[in-house]
């Protein structure tokens, strides 16, 4: 079976929707805090996928990932490392992402919003360049909330998905962008394309009433005698990286 | 932590990117008037670091404060031009959370346990010819008084050479009223002063030093009724003549104490009368819904709160889905085979009217250890909040005659309280999922902050009944979270009285969310499964005065070694330690033989807990401080020692209500634009969107409904990933209806949360309900009466709707005692408010129906219009049916009348859809219990065959125009009128941003 680590403490939340993700995609995926893993580093090698999740490490104090981070460069940079240089993939997803550039694995930054705002909706995002987490997939509609998730590149960068125009935008009448990032860039990979840092929450949107517009969905499928989809938009992202394994 | 001979160094971090921080805040600023143009604004990140190193070390360590892609380290040549630069930071002894973070960063960098002290700042470097009112409106909307520190600097003196850096000495700690900590720059009371001698800002240090003497004094109460009542209200003389703060014990309370101790055979000391004070008090025992009233001697939580769930249980027989109701920190009802759900709503209304953010977020924290602190803890997964504000800010007030203590604006405590929630919420992790903001100008001095949390709980933990749960004789007393200080001293005796110049400061803090987050994961997720601890409680109002001693009733008896407590600061006095309400901690009994298990895991996990003594089967409440013992009494007494009051009521004359009714026109402009825009009805988009609805992956329903994105009356979450069970809550508030007939007042508030949890699918034989009140002058009769007359409809509707009360909590003192700017006295008070909040459940998400209008062509229906009382019988019948219509799917749309006219409810509905809408209506009068549908023509003869009744309005369309009788507005119109009053808080939507340097 696929194995995923998914990080957890200090104030990282979205670990149990993300186990849930993965499991749903196929994999056994396992919690893990992060002193629990300083305690005992070698753990790192029982898995093939690392996910950092989202949430407020350390309450964003002095830049969000950035205490996280730190932590991590303190006691387990070696063993991260020693991951990444193997065929394994890796996710950090909002906060996760914020501590994979605090960390040097991904470049460009993260800061505030151009708002200085937090906000929390759904975007339409396209898919930008090829890796194993985006096969097959040209573009989705996925929430975002956060207050630091404006992209600032520092060089050129395998962009792996743009904030755009599309049906979620449009049904709302939002502007395609939350956030100000730079290129409108929403996400983005290492250069093999194994490690991917989003801002947007795929672990949010893995069922049907996750979707903002679901209800009118439903009405007009019923309208139309369509089916529904049983998932949400988020969950291929998961299956892909379980099938990257298989 | 004092520390003696420490190398100081001040780290500035300068932004190297565009700061929209900066440019937000410049815009924000600019609407102030002032004199000259604002042309530019940076902000430095600031932080001081004191530690037993060298400067270059320390200097090294901070390079990991600095992400050096966006940010670098200050200096002269890196800032731009500016005129003048202000920093704000914390009074001493106020919650610094960044400076934890920071410090915790260093020394896990420097991985060596050493000794450093941090302090975060910021800095706000001005351009512009600004004079000296310039100067003071805008430090004075940078900051707080109560909580922060400014100082002002040109930048010539900014940048002159550096002299001889002033450290610690400069600060001197002073005791005023019962505690507060004042750094010298602030001791004028907002005022600023420009401080000149050092280079860049210079160094300040807000340490708490205390040099008092620690003792435990006897309080003398061998004396007068005077001198007594004196002692009740004022609180104990301390040696220095100064008062220490609100007791709130009247003269019969006194006078019982009195009693008991020459039972004793001695007088009590400081920390006993202090403790009694405590647990006696409004806040802790609500006395006014326990005492008798009138005739009814069961007071009126016993006699209708707590009497009309009971009635409702038996009546439900097996039916009944009430699993612990009252008797915990949270109610807690059935949601399926496996898991229990638990609410709590909480007020912190007092502490929001001095410091909007710190009482906001302590709130919302503070009632998420309601559910973790519930049973043997359940775990929080979604927040709510209820706001009555003010939008009326022409009006200064002071809390003294002098004017020095101005209160905050109303638009400040908005801003403040907003935030609050935002930071508790988001940090958490806990999905803030619904809400309602509700504007009235009775609350312009003292809002109205609800918060709220709902649990999910196991029903079975370790092979025990969750619920069940008793610490026992032997079990250790561990307190863990937060350490203890001077913040939230007198806060539990505060709430209960009246706001006035004497309200202490020192009852404001700031909450801490993540070192909260730390322990709720390490609980819930981890000791709570393992069966480490027999009992858990939280720390609220009188801390562990209160929690230790509200446990210690489970096994007959404590001892407490008060030393044991862990403090932030040395030099605190033993009744502080004892009743403070610092934020943040849980109080456990955990067996001995697994005290190192526990420690072992809350040690991996970041949290501090420590051994503070053993529960007995004493009988009595016992406290050792330094060998001495400060407490001994018996915990009879300290629980049902007070005696009761029997409460008489009147009912107001014509001429008190034409006196104490706050002279506002409640008449509205029946103009549909005029409605969309009014503050109560419209968009608070502003709100839903900042605040995380999504975290958990549990939303069903989102805050904002439709294309249009209008604010649902109600919110829908799924608690249960792998279960298609979904909880529907919902609220109803009838604040100005109060003053014209409370009894109806509450029957309107039950029935509107019925309502409006119904339209959007609830199942009205499956919905618990909360009671909050937050009444004001509850010494008047004319207010109790009112105030029984609300609970006698609380007790008739609920057991009519059969829908149960399962927790409360009252406030009963939502008044404020000042001064306006003449000097003259003036006494506001909050419409006397009752929330009730209900939750349903049902069995299948899917079925649930959102209020946005879906086609075109499908036709609008009113159903159950009836005016007049509230017909609890016709409505629950009408309820059921609609119900039945929802599960078989023929409602395409559906907003109940609950909160708003039947035309404005029409325009939102066409709002949220984008859709037209035409139709024609008879007269727009106050009907209860009414929904509104639309309903796709092809189900429209089964929806008539079930709604014989049913009245047609009119049909949607494509048009884009919504047409009601003669009046019409084109879509684009009335959307725009719906977001205009709060969408220049919506910055991500506005389409112009001010120039950034």
């Amino acid at each position: 079976m696929v194995t995923a680590l998914i990080f957890s403490g200090y104030g990282i939340n979205c670990e149990e929707e993300t186990k849930r993700a993965f499991e749903l995609a196929g994999a056994k995926a396992d919690i893990v805090h992060l002193n629990d893993l300083i305690a005992e580093p070698s753990r790192l090698k029982d898995y093939q996928i690392a996910a950092f999740p989202g949430g407020f490490s350390f309450g964003d104090d002095t830049g969000s990932g950035k205490a996280y981070a730190n932590m991590i460069k303190n006691h387990l940079l070696k063993e991260i490392k020693a991951f990444v240089a193997r065929d394994t993939l890796t996710i950090g997803i909002c906060n996760g992402f914020q501590v994979l550039t605090s960390l040097g694995l991904l470049k460009g930054t993260l800061t505030h919003n151009t708002s200085a705002q937090f906000i929390d909706r759904w975007v339409d995002l396209k898919v930008s360049s090829d890796s194993p987490w985006l096969k097959g997939i040209e573009s989705m509609s996925l929430p975002v909330a956060h207050g630091e998730g404006r992209y600032v590149k520092d060089q050129d960068v395998p962009v792996a998905l743009q904030y755009t125009d599309a049906e979620i935008s449009n049904h709302f009448d939002y502007p395609a962008n939350p956030n100000g990032s730079d290129d409108d860039i929403a996400a983005v990979l290492s250069d093999d394309g194994r490690i991917l840092g989003m801002m947007p929450h795929p672990e949010r949107a893995i069922e049907f009433h996750h979707l903002p517009h679901w209800t009118f969905l439903k009405e007009k499928a019923s309208r139309e005698s369509m089916a529904l989809p049983d998932n949400g938009p988020g969950l291929s992202l998961f299956e892909n990286a379980v099938e990257y394994f298989n | 932590m004092i520390i003696l001979d420490l190398q100081t160094v001040r780290i500035d971090i300068s932004s190297k990117i565009k700061d929209t921080r900066a440019s937000q805040l410049l815009t924000s600023l600019s609407q102030l008037e002032l004199s000259s143009e604002l042309e530019s604004l940076q902000i430095v990140d600031s932080y001081t670091i004191q530690a037993d190193l060298t400067a270059a070390t320390i200097k090294k360590a901070a390079n990991n404060l600095i992400d050096f892609k966006k940010e670098q380290l200050m200096i002269a040549t890196n800032l731009h031009d500016f005129d003048f630069a202000i920093e704000i930071g914390f009074l001493p002894g106020v919650t610094d959370n960044l400076a934890k973070t920071v410090t915790m960063i260093l020394k896990d960098s420097l991985k060596q346990n050493v000794a450093i002290n941090v302090y975060s700042s910021q800095v706000f470097l001005l351009k512009g010819n600004l004079s000296e009112i310039d100067l003071k409106q805008i430090i004075d909307s940078l900051h707080n008084p109560l909580i922060q520190r400014a100082r002002i600097k040109t930048s010539q003196e900014f940048n002159r050479h550096p002299a001889k850096p002033r450290f610690a000495s400069d600060v001197d700690t002073k005791k005023v009223g019962t505690v507060r900590c004042t750094s010298s720059v602030s001791k004028d009371k907002g005022n600023f002063r420009r401080n000149s001698n050092k280079e860049g800002m210079g160094i300040e240090i807000p340490n708490v030093v205390l040099t008092n003497k620690q003792e435990i004094t006897e309080v003398d109460l061998n004396v007068d009724d005077a001198i007594l009542t004196e002692l009740g209200s004022k609180g104990i003389l301390d040696n220095d003549g100064s008062r220490r703060g609100p007791l709130a014990l009247g003269l019969d309370y006194m006078k019982a104490i009195q009693a008991y101790f020459i039972k004793e055979g001695r007088n009590p000391t400081d920390i006993e009368l202090e403790s009694i004070a405590q647990t006696w008090s409004e806040h802790c025992k609500h006395t006014i819904f326990a005492d008798p009233i009138d005739e009814l001697k069961d007071g009126l939580y016993k006699g209708y709160i707590k009497a009309a769930t009971n009635q409702i249980r038996k009546d439900k027989g097996d039916k009944d889905f009430c699993v612990s109701v009252f008797s915990d920190n949270s109610g807690a009802i059935a949601f399926d085979d496996e898991y229990l759900i638990t609410h709590k709503m909480e007020t912190h209304n007092s502490p929001s009217a001095l410091d909007p953010f710190g009482g906001a977020i302590t709130g919302i924290v503070g009632v998420n250890r309601d559910a973790i602190g519930c049973g043997m803890g359940s775990r929080p997964i979604a927040n709510l909040y209820g706001y009555c504000f003010s939008d009326d800010s022409k009006q200064d007030l002071y809390r003294d005659k002098e004017l020095t203590q101005k209160m905050l604006s109303p638009k400040r405590i908005m801003e403040g309280v907003i935030d609050g929630v935002r930071v508790g919420g988001n940090c958490s992790g806990i999905p803030t999922v619904h809400g309602f903001s509700y504007f009235h100008p009775s609350f312009r001095a003292k809002p109205l902050v609800f918060v709220g949390t709902l649990g999910l709980m196991p029903r079975l933990v370790n092979g025990n009944d969750s619920c069940q749960k008793a610490a026992r004789p032997g079990d250790l007393i561990v307190v863990l979270g937060g350490r203890v200080g001077l913040d939230g001293i007198h806060g539990a005796t505060f709430s209960s009285v009246e706001m006035d110049s004497s309200s202490p400061a020192t009852a404001v803090q700031i909450g801490d969310p993540i070192t909260q987050k730390k322990f709720s994961d390490a609980i819930i997720k981890e000791a709570r499964d393992k069966g480490l601890y027999s009992s858990i409680t939280d720390n609220g109002a009188g801390g562990i005065s209160c929690s230790v001693a509200e446990m210690a009733k489970e096994c007959g008896g404590c001892r407490v070694e008060l030393d044991k407590v862990p403090l932030k600061y040395p030099g605190m006095q033993a009744w502080q330690i004892w009743i403070s309400e610092s934020q943040e901690r849980m109080t456990l009994a955990i067996p001995p033989e697994n005290w190192e298990e526990f420690n072992d895991l809350m040690k991996s996990r970041d949290v501090e807990a420590v051994v503070i003594g053993e529960f007995t089967d004493s009988g009595r409440c016992q406290v050792n401080y330094q060998g001495q013992t400060a407490m001994d009494i018996e915990l009879e007494f300290l629980h049902d020692g007070l005696p009761s009051r029997q409460l008489q009521t009147r009912k107001p004359s014509q001429e008190w209500l034409e006196q104490n009714t706050p002279v506002v026109s409640l008449q509205l402009d029946n103009d549909l634009l005029a409605l969309l825009a009014n503050p109560n009805y419209c968009s608070k988009e502003f709100i839903s969107q900042q605040y995380d609805h999504e975290v958990q992956g549990i939303s069903v329903l989102k805050p904002l409904q439709g294309r249009g994105r209008v604010n649902g009356d109600t919110a829908v979450i799924k608690p249960r990933l792998d279960s298609k069970k979904a909880a529907i809550i919902s609220y109803g508030l009838k604040p100005e209806e109060t003053d014209i007939d409370p009894y109806m007042m509450a029957a309107r508030s039950i029935d509107s949360a019925i309502a409006s949890a119904v339209a959007t699918g609830a199942n009205p034989d499956y919905i618990a309900i909360l009671d909050n009140f937050c009444w004001c002058s509850s010494d008047e009769s004319e207010r109790l009466y009112q105030l029984k007359e609300t609970a006698r409809a609380c007790y008739d509707y609920a057991v009519a709707f059969g829908t149960p009360f399962i927790s409360g909590k009252d406030s009963m003192f939502n008044d404020f005692k000042g001064y306006d700017t003449n000097g003259d006295k003036i006494k506001i008070s909050a419409l006397p408010t009752l929330l009730i909040s209900a939750l349903g459940i049902i069995d299948d998400y899917s079925k649930v129906v959102s209020m946005d209008l879906k086609m075109a062509g499908d036709k609008l229906y009113l159903l159950n219009a009836t005016e007049g009382a509230v017909d609890a019988k016709a409505n629950l019948s009408f309820y059921r049916r609609f119900y039945s219509a929802v599960q078989t799917e023929l409602v395409a749309s559906a907003m109940s009348l609950a909160h708003k006219p039947l035309k404005l409810a029409l325009a939102q509905k066409a709002i949220a859809g984008q859709l037209g809408i035409e139709v024609s209506l008879s007269e727009d009068s106050k009907i209860s219990g009414a929904i509104l549908v639309s309903i796709d023509p092809l189900k429209s003869k089964r929806f008539e065959t079930l709604f014989p009744k049913a009245q047609l309005l009119g049909e949607v369309n494509e048009t884009k125009r919504i047409k009601i009788n003669a009046e019409e507005l084109s879509l684009e119109e009335a959307t725009s009128a719906y977001r205009a009053p709060f969408s220049n808080y919506l910055n991500d939507q506005k389409k112009e941003l001010a120039g950034v340097n």
